[in-house]
């Protein structure tokens, strides 16, 4: 087994090791930890594939944006070293018992499809590449959903702020 | 490099999927039904570069998706989280089954 292999292990093991603690921990703080701690993992992972833009996009909008969102969520609506309450036994029970059937439904079938392997070239996922990709009007560009993510993304902000204005309590 | 089959990438995604999904079961608490949330779009986000480098090395369509997932959870999570705060200072709580006045 090569480095690449086993770095390959080590890191797919962390990944999946702290998204189970980031599911499972008491503590509503520490489990947004593991979550950042996962998300690395899996940018990572993109580093692993050689996709380093990806790569750098995990960190900055899950890494720096949502995981810190979340954090700041947790101190705005509770105290975060209170314990959550734990789970029903049955509850508990009954999720791990569907989450592993449907894994090993779905891996089965993994297993038995024979995936046909593309051509041997090496992808080029450098930045420049994607960017004219992602900005072209011809056939295979990408700038109409570009445009149109773009105004979700101004939609949401403009909904976040509505939703979440402070109301004089007259109104209420 | 290839000496990596897909399937073993294909487990971690999987594995990784079915972690949220146990998450999203057992959990009552809409931040960290959130955060199982993510687990799941970063297990298919997996699922897309891996596709993308492996069976379709001369295209860059699993790319672009991820990339559209990315900017789409952004958007879901600032949504939900703005949803939550208004629902906190409504409630005093973030737990599901306290914000039941819409089930009816």
């Amino acid at each position: 087994m090569s480095a690449t292999a086993v770095l390959f292990y080590i890191l797919s093991f962390f990944i999946l090791a702290t998204g189970l603690l980031a599911v499972t921990a008491k503590k509503i703080f520490r489990s947004a930890i593991w979550l950042l701690f996962s998300l690395t993992g899996i940018a990572g992972l993109y580093f692993w594939l050689q996709m380093e833009f990806i790569a750098a996009v995990q960190i900055v909008v899950y890494v720096g944006g949502i995981v810190v969102l979340i954090i700041f969520s947790i101190f705005l609506t509770q105290q975060a070293g209170k314990e959550l309450p734990a789970p029903l036994r049955g509850r508990t029970f009954f999720s791990a018992l569907a989450a592993i059937a449907g894994f090993c439904l779905t891996f089965n079938l993994i297993c038995h499809y024979a995936f046909k392997p593309g051509s041997n070239q090496v992808i080029d996922a450098g930045v420049s590449r994607i960017g004219a990709q992602m900005l072209s009007t011809s056939e295979h560009g990408y700038v109409l959903p570009f445009e149109v993510v773009s105004i979700l993304l101004l939609a949401a902000m403009i909904g976040c702020i509505v939703i979440a204005i402070k109301t004089k309590p007259v109104d209420r | 490099m290839n000496e990596i089959p897909l399937t073993h990438i294909l487990f971690v995604s999987t594995a990784l999927f079915f972690i949220g999904m146990y998450g999203l079961f057992t959990r009552r608490n809409m931040i960290t039904m959130l955060m199982s949330v993510e687990l799941i779009l970063n297990s298919v986000n997996i699922n897309f570069v891996a596709f993308n480098k492996y069976l379709y090395p001369d295209k860059l369509g699993g790319v672009f998706f991820t990339l559209f997932i990315i900017a789409i959870a952004a958007a879901e999570a600032a949504v939900a989280i703005a949803i939550i705060i208004n629902l906190y200072r409504n409630l005093s709580s973030i737990d599901v089954e306290d914000a039941g006045e819409m089930k009816f």
